[in-house]
């Protein structure tokens, strides 16, 4: 992976075109071996919210590890503004530290905090997801959703302007996701994040993104996508998303039923 | 676009309130304090081991009436107190078990710095473990007992030669448990190490060390007991002045002067030193280590 600096083709430092460019990338895991990501090309501008949608085997898991520098690309490649943050569907907290220093550890290998500046930026972090009366807690003491958002603040604490997110609410109850829902879309309104949301649940990804990426399966292409517009407050159950969802859901299973025979 | 950065409205900020209310009403709900046991509890736990000990007593105490056996082979709770006792009022009981503890806690410190070394190394490349970790596993299935001869032949009657044994036994252990636990933690937070950036050094510091801690206690456990035994048994066999007293050294004399008394006491000494060390110093470690990842039932 190439990280974009300024002498880049691409990238101007004065305004900046995109905050991920993909270009042309396939991956394989054997060579010769099945196609996971079958020519992939896409650019998200800065602050942008895409929401990427799939069944199983489109890819995404493998288009954000290769995003995040996790793993490379066999063709093509890949630019992003600053290494990625990622996000997991496990909140994958350390379970030897408690909430608040687990935001701290992001803090200490970011580097360039003293131990006071660490432990009251955690706090502030902390409190931004609400739960700035949580920073002594144990993960295995708080629930699923806060742990959720404790990752969040880890991630944000780590200070990077891409947030990967790979089904971070696919295990969390509808109650609790939808709280989410309206937590990282006020993130990230307050911050100047960009974020590629991974998910199986098309509602939620019109729900979240600006543009939604509908993937193909096996192998992962980029089929369709849609621009979100839809004004004022979303909400999981707005007319405005079920109507789009819908649509993107018909797609879906037409790439479904592909796979039939 | 959110691009920039304006001041929140009034509407934002109501937003924002209702969403920190929702929050914390539903955090409120799907948490609950837990619940901490009364301190008797507690105790009571601790003491309730002194049942077992009283039945056994009991019983020796009883076979003792009894007359089962002659003195010279089964000499009763009184007369191995006595014994005891005895070795007391000479000043050779305290020095004895002060000598083996400290023996026996600065081999099991050598080894814990000699071991964390190998058993890290070992548990991060493949390639140092299909060389060395066959010969590891077998030296921790081989009793220590079997390098005393050895020791005594390469180092005389000497200190080296106690630590040597104490050492072959206690590093093996504590060696595989570190690899062990190294081998259990859950890549997720391999994973989540990475994508915080941490590092070479800060990798293992501060993400690989934690995530093992759970296998490497137990290594360290297995460890201590390991070292306690190998030194008793090198106490036992390197007799010498030069060494000193111990209490291998006293279940030695017992043995030389037929004394069952002294040989009984010495045995208990062993055994009520090894329990009061797994009480006091590790099993509140584990009971801590396992409630602070939640994984106490």
């Amino acid at each position: 992976m190439t990280i974009a600096s300024g002498e880049h083709p691409g990238v101007t430092t004065g305004e900046l075109e995109y905050a991920v460019r993909i270009e042309h990338v396939t991956k394989r895991y054997v060579s010769e071996g099945p196609v996971i990501l079958d020519d992939l090309s896409l650019d998200v501008r800065p602050g942008e919210f895409v929401s990427n949608v799939g069944a199983s085997g489109c890819g995404k898991s493998t288009l954000l590890n290769l995003l995040a520098g996790l793993d490379k690309p066999t063709a093509g490649f890949i630019e992003t503004l600053d290494a990625p943050t990622l996000i997991f569907q496990e909140p994958a907290l350390m379970p030897w530290l408690t909430a608040g220093r687990n935001v701290e550890l992001a803090l200490f290998l970011r580097g360039g905090f003293s131990r006071a500046e660490r432990r009251a930026k955690a706090q502030e972090l902390l409190a931004k997801v609400n739960l700035e009366r949580s920073f002594d807690q144990r993960p295995h003491e708080l629930s699923g959703g806060m742990r959720q958002r404790v990752a969040i603040a880890r991630a944000l604490a780590q200070g990077r302007s891409i947030m990967l997110m790979d089904e971070p609410f696919a295990a969390l109850d509808a109650i609790t996701r939808d709280l989410l829902h309206d937590e990282l879309s006020l993130i990230w309104e307050e911050t100047n994040l960009t974020v590629l949301f991974v998910t199986h649940n098309v509602r939620e990804a019109v729900r979240l993104g600006q543009r939604v990426l509908l993937m193909s399966s096996r192998p992962g292409r980029f089929i369709r996508e849609w621009q979100v517009d839809i004004d004022g407050t979303r909400r999981i159950d707005s007319p405005a998303v079920a109507d789009l969802a819908s649509h993107i859901t018909d797609d879906l299973r037409e790439e479904i039923r592909r796979h039939a025979n | 676009m959110p691009t920039e950065t304006t001041e929140p409205s009034s509407a934002e900020r109501a937003q924002e309130r209702n969403l920190s209310e929702l929050n914390a009403g539903l955090d409120a709900l799907e948490t609950h304090d837990v619940m901490r046991r009364p301190i008797s509890h507690g105790i009571a736990r601790a003491l309730s081991p002194l049942i077992a000990i009283g039945a056994v007593v009991l019983v020796w105490q009883t076979l003792t009436w009894l007359r089962w056996q002659p003195d010279w082979i089964l000499p009763g709770p009184g007369q191995v107190w006595d014994s005891l006792w005895n070795q007391y009022e000479q000043d050779i009981l305290v020095e004895s078990v002060l000598n083996s503890i400290r023996r026996a806690a600065q081999g099991f410190l050598i080894s814990i710095v000699v071991a964390t070394p190998i058993g890290l190394a070992l548990g991060l490349s493949r390639k140092l473990r299909a060389i060395f970790g066959p010969i590891l596993v077998g030296l921790q299935q081989l009793p220590s007992v079997a390098w005393v001869p050895a020791a005594i032949i390469w180092f005389g009657l000497s200190d080296a030669t106690i630590y040597t044994v104490v050492l072959l036994g206690a590093v093996p252990s504590i060696a595989n448990g570190l690899i062990a636990g190294m081998d259990q933690i859950p890549p997720i937070y391999l994973r989540a190490g990475d994508v915080l950036g941490a590092r070479g050094w800060n990798r293992i510091v501060r993400i690989v060390l934690p995530a093992a801690w759970p296998g490497y206690l137990s290594g360290l456990e297995q460890g201590w007991a390991f070292a306690w035994r190998s030194l008793m048994a090198a106490e036992l066999i390197a007799v010498s002045p030069a060494l000193g007293l111990g209490i291998g050294q006293m279940l030695d004399v017992g043995r030389t002067l037929g004394d069952m008394a002294l040989v009984l006491g010495s045995i208990l000494v062993i055994l009520f030193v090894g329990v009061l060390v797994e009480r006091v110093v590790f099993s509140p470690i584990r009971t801590r280590t396992l409630r602070n990842r939640g994984l106490l039932r």
